[in-house]
């Protein structure tokens, strides 16, 4: 079967690895009561790991469209050749959409990105009370529909892989 | 006439202060803190304050100026944050409630000033310089500033925040009083 190319592949796993870590650290840290050093180091991290994701988002994205994916296994039935565009689609516009809606929300917050500590990001709106809450509501829905749709993802990969066994996840594995 | 001649003398004595001292617009006037945090700038504004500007253009060496901030009125834009700033190892409010400047001294001309004079934040009072421009706009007089300060040594941020790599120990206080007169 043929397999994606190994940039494709690389981008996807670095960018799953840190999807998780900002996710994980994205949890811990809105659970801290008051303010910690460690707190504000996580959010710091977060920030950071977020930057990460949509650079590396739009690295894949370029690659995705000048590079064809390997076609799926003619025995695939064309509705679930649908779900896994659909799928695959959402998770494209969620890699992007979850960093950027952090970003704004952090900018209407009043406090700027710094990557790394060292690069101070644009500042593309000002500080704004009112769009604060909104832009939290949203950060927070995108990344429960990014958790949906990387369960559904991962449940398709078992599936291909224990249940049809027609060797769908070696071609994405490194 | 013998007994108006007191009154008026105290008169004549007392005007020029009276006439000297501005009327400030609040509205219009800031006064703020930037920070920053893992190398963060962030802004925070104290919302009530009263600044009381003595000033003359033609004779500024005479100026004087005094300013207090209500340290509860510190808005850092998240209600978590403003509340636990208030505590003890940050500006410890329920002790020290007001933070206040006095001046000394002026020096300069042409709506270039440097500033002296006395801050007290926490208790703890520093002797401060800074440059201040004065600028008319309209009939208002703007006056406006940027004093560096060193958090720490007003005992801003004690304990496991006496680290400058979370909060840097610099801090820039940003001040515009407007006055209309």
């Amino acid at each position: 079967m043929p397999r994606y190319s190994k940039i494709a592949i690389l981008l996807h796993w670095l960018i799953a690895f840190l999807i998780v870590c900002a996710f994980k650290l994205g949890v811990t840290m809105v659970d801290i009561p008051g303010i910690t050093p460690a707190k504000l180091k996580y959010f710091s991290w977060h920030k950071w790991l977020g930057v990460t994701v949509l650079g590396l988002a739009c690295l894949r994205l370029l690659w995705r469209l000048t590079h064809a994916a390997p076609p799926l296994p003619h025995s695939m039935p064309s509705w679930q050749r649908s779900a896994a565009h659909g799928l695959h689609g959402l998770l494209y516009l969620l890699i992007f959409t979850v960093p950027i809606s952090g970003y704004f929300y952090s900018l209407a917050a009043g406090v700027p990105v710094v990557y790394l500590g060292v690069l101070p990001l644009p500042v593309l709106i000002e500080p704004d009370p009112a769009l604060k809450p909104i832009l939290k509501q949203v950060h927070y829905a995108l990344n429960m529909s990014l958790l949906a749709a990387v369960a559904l993802h991962l449940l398709a990969a078992l599936k291909h892989q224990f249940i049809d066994r027609d060797g769908m996840l070696k071609r994405m594995l490194p | 006439m013998h007994r108006a001649a007191p009154v008026i003398a105290a008169l004549c004595f007392a005007l020029p202060s009276i006439a000297a001292a501005l009327k400030t617009d609040p509205a219009k006037s800031s006064v703020s803190a930037v920070f920053k945090q893992m190398n963060v700038p962030v802004e925070a504004k104290f919302r009530k304050f009263n600044a009381q500007i003595d000033f003359d253009s033609t004779k500024p060496e005479n100026a004087k100026a005094s300013v207090e901030i209500e340290i509860p009125s510190f808005d850092l834009g998240d209600p978590e944050y403003n509340k636990e700033v208030q505590k003890k190892e940050w500006f410890n409010a329920a002790q020290f409630p007001k933070a206040s400047f006095v001046s000394s001294a002026l020096k300069g001309a042409n709506g270039k000033f440097d500033v002296n004079g006395k801050l007290t934040i926490k208790g703890k009072t520093a002797d401060v310089s800074f440059p201040l421009t004065v600028k008319k706009e309209g009939v208002n007089q703007v006056f406006e500033g940027a004093l560096p300060i060193k958090r720490l040594a007003f005992n801003i941020g004690e304990g496991e925040w006496k680290d400058t790599s979370m909060v840097a120990d610099e801090v820039l206080i940003k001040f515009r009083v407007v006055t209309t007169q």
